[in-house]
């Protein structure tokens, strides 16, 4: 078989029929098309999403207290005392996989500044704090580990907390605020960071000393949670790993009993988040998906029809010498090339479309390789099958009734 | 005459039942003849004779049911749809009644098309040949023609010219001038017998008796057997037929 020859002669009849031909491909171009700038928008929301949550700190590690049993009554998350300062001590001198550390109590109530009051909240962290989540003083300084041996009544100030007192537009650096009636001295301002994926102000915090807190508003000697950070995130699970141990030494566990506290990263709030976006990806993949198909059909349809309209010109090829396999090659090169164009065509409108909704409508896009290659190889693949089937009725014409055919 | 010649046909009781429901219909019921090498034979036969079946198995389209039929010393009976697919495209060459060019193709294109299902020609013997043939029948200046831009005596030429093109050892001609006029049908016949007088083997299928006038050999067919098998001892020049038809003849 001479495979240049028979291109030659696919070609030929593509190009006698240009305007079916593009009909043809229509259905594939489509197809082809919405797949990609489908799987594009979905990508798209997917990594927007974990972009926003490795803002949030993506080698974020949390540390709380866990189920505590006291003769069969699980304890409420804040009633549970097992996290203590000397855990965190322990983590933070023994830990190889962690690049910060910090602990986290917290405490709800009134923020006041002269005549304005908000309700908030105000955490007690370490410096590290800054680090994990990703914070930047933006104006005055964070408070330093003397702050901290002193329980210093110092803080740190997001935003919100600063646009909501703050409303005679003073510099909040240097002014006092009071919290449950204690005078705490404002010496930063954190950069605005804004909402986060599930809706929560960034910018409404209020950083003190861990000790302050602890001491000077909650008289406890638990903590309420600690936050980590691993040196990569490829390096989180060793870390988890390294922290549980830790942990289950110092709180003297034995093997095979449960733990006392939680370890959770990152990546699983991640995972759950994406899910969401994972199953819209699939379900905008199938309506393309249907679109692929219903453009092979139609070129099923319509090489279904050219074999029926050129069964005289398949009875000449015979009558002069081309054997069923000719036929066959030539009605199959023929459906891959419609298909493949379209594919090709497709992928430059489908990746067009995809910029265009970046453009027009501001929705990230991804358009991931292969998306690209997979559309590609499936209108391949759907040209040889919708094709085989009209190629071997050719392929299958009895010669001398098809170059008599009228 | 020229017995001594090689046959490049050779029937040996030939028969083919085709089986219609319950009944078999015997369309050649034991047909045996020869054609030699340079011969210009008309078959000829009314409808229901059997002639389309014994083309269809003298152009190894059809396998006889029984018989031996040997083209250029080749048995054709037992041999695959492939097998007789290549034996077509190396030994026959086909002119039909409705020509069958391929549309919106050109001429060289057409004429081009035996050689595309034979790996041994590259692009450019099979245009060399493709002109070649095209010059043989008197088009050498429509090469690049379509074939919706030819009359049909033109359409019939770049048929033959096609026939011709794979140097066949049979040209196999069925009604090759049913769809023209008169004139055009003598010229089409001028160009068999310059063709004939070239050495080439010629079979012309046809019900009209009137074309046997102009061939060498008459073989004809009646109720699948050969009635009547002559050699024509007064053959007539169709260059002299078309020069004695009347100038304006529009038939």
């Amino acid at each position: 078989m001479n495979w240049t020859n028979l291109f030659k002669i696919a070609l030929k009849a593509i190009s006698n029929n240009k305007f079916r031909t593009f009909l043809t491909m229509l259905g594939i171009i489509i197809g082809v098309g919405s797949v990609i700038t489908m799987l594009a928008i979905g990508q798209g929301s997917k990594q927007s999403i974990q972009a926003q949550i490795s803002k949030m700190g993506s080698n974020m590690i949390m540390i709380m207290p866990g189920a505590e049993r006291r003769g069969g009554v699980r304890m409420g998350m804040s009633d549970m005392q097992t996290l203590k300062i000397s855990d965190f001590n322990s983590l933070k001198e023994e830990c190889t996989y962690l690049s910060a550390i910090s602990p986290s109590v917290s405490s709800s109530g009134q923020l006041i500044f002269g005549g304005n009051n908000y309700s908030s909240s105000i955490s007690g962290v370490s410096q590290d704090y800054l680090k994990i989540r990703q914070l930047e003083v933006e104006d005055g300084e964070m408070f330093d580990d003397l702050d901290i041996a002193q329980s210093a009544k110092v803080c740190v100030i997001g935003k919100t907390i600063a646009d909501n007192l703050f409303t005679g537009g003073e510099n909040p650096v240097g002014q006092i605020i009071r919290f449950k009636n204690m005078p705490f001295t404002v010496i930063g301002v954190l950069k605005s960071k804004g909402y986060n994926t599930m809706g929560q102000d960034q910018d409404d915090v209020v950083l003190a000393p861990y000790t302050t807190v602890m001491k000077r508003i909650q008289s406890v000697n638990y903590l309420q949670m600690i936050y980590a950070s691993a040196l990569t995130e490829g390096q989180t699970q060793e870390a988890i790993n390294e922290i549980s141990e830790i942990l289950r030494t110092n709180h003297k566990i034995q093997e095979g009993k449960e733990d006392n506290f939680n370890v959770r990263s990152q990546e699983e709030l991640s995972s759950m988040m994406t899910s969401t976006t994972t199953s819209m990806t699939i379900l905008l993949a199938c309506v393309a998906g249907i679109s692929l198909l219903v453009g092979g059909i139609g070129i099923m349809n319509i090489m279904y029809v050219s074999v029926t309209e050129r069964t005289k010109e398949i009875g000449l090829r015979m009558s002069v010498g081309a054997r069923g396999i000719d036929i066959l090659t030539q009605f199959l090169i023929e459906a891959v090339m419609i298909s493949i164009t379209g594919g090709l065509i497709g992928v430059m409108l489908g990746v067009g479309a995809a910029y265009g909704v970046k453009f027009f409508a501001g929705w990230p896009i991804a358009i991931q390789p292969m998306s690209v290659i997979l559309s590609f190889a499936v209108c391949s693949v759907t040209g040889i099958f919708f094709g085989w089937y009209p190629a071997k009725k050719a392929a299958n014409l009895d010669p001398i009734e098809a170059i008599r055919y009228e | 005459m020229n017995q001594e010649k090689k046959a490049v046909i050779s029937l040996d009781n030939i028969r083919r039942d085709f089986i219609v429901g319950e009944e078999t219909v015997h369309a050649l019921r034991g047909v045996s003849f020869k054609i030699y090498e340079g011969e210009f034979v008309t078959i000829m036969g009314k409808s229901g004779s059997g002639k389309s079946t014994l083309l269809n198995t003298l152009g190894c389209l059809d396998t006889p049911t029984s018989g031996e039929y040997l083209l250029d010393g080749t048995p054709v009976r037992k041999m695959s749809k492939n097998e007789r697919a290549i034996l077509r495209n190396r030994k026959i060459g086909f002119v039909f009644q409705s020509y069958n060019l391929l549309s919106k193709t050109t001429a060289i294109e057409n004429v081009e098309l035996p050689l595309m299902y034979n790996t041994k020609y590259n692009a450019q013997q099979r245009r060399e040949a493709a002109v070649e043939s095209l010059k043989m029948v008197g088009l050498g200046d429509r090469l690049y023609h379509k074939s919706n831009q030819m009359s049909g005596g033109q359409m019939q030429r770049v048929a033959i010219a096609r026939a011709l093109v794979n140097s066949p050892a049979v040209i196999l001609a069925d009604e090759a001038t049913g769809n023209l006029d008169t004139k055009t049908s003598f010229e089409i016949l001028v160009l068999f017998q310059k063709l004939w007088k070239d050495g080439k083997t010629i079979i012309f299928v046809t019900h009209n008796p009137e074309i046997a006038q102009y061939s060498q050999r008459n073989i004809f067919l009646a109720d699948g057997k050969v009635r009547d098998d002559t050699y024509n001892n007064n053959i007539l020049s169709a260059e002299k037929a078309l020069a004695e038809l009347p100038a304006n003849d529009e038939d």
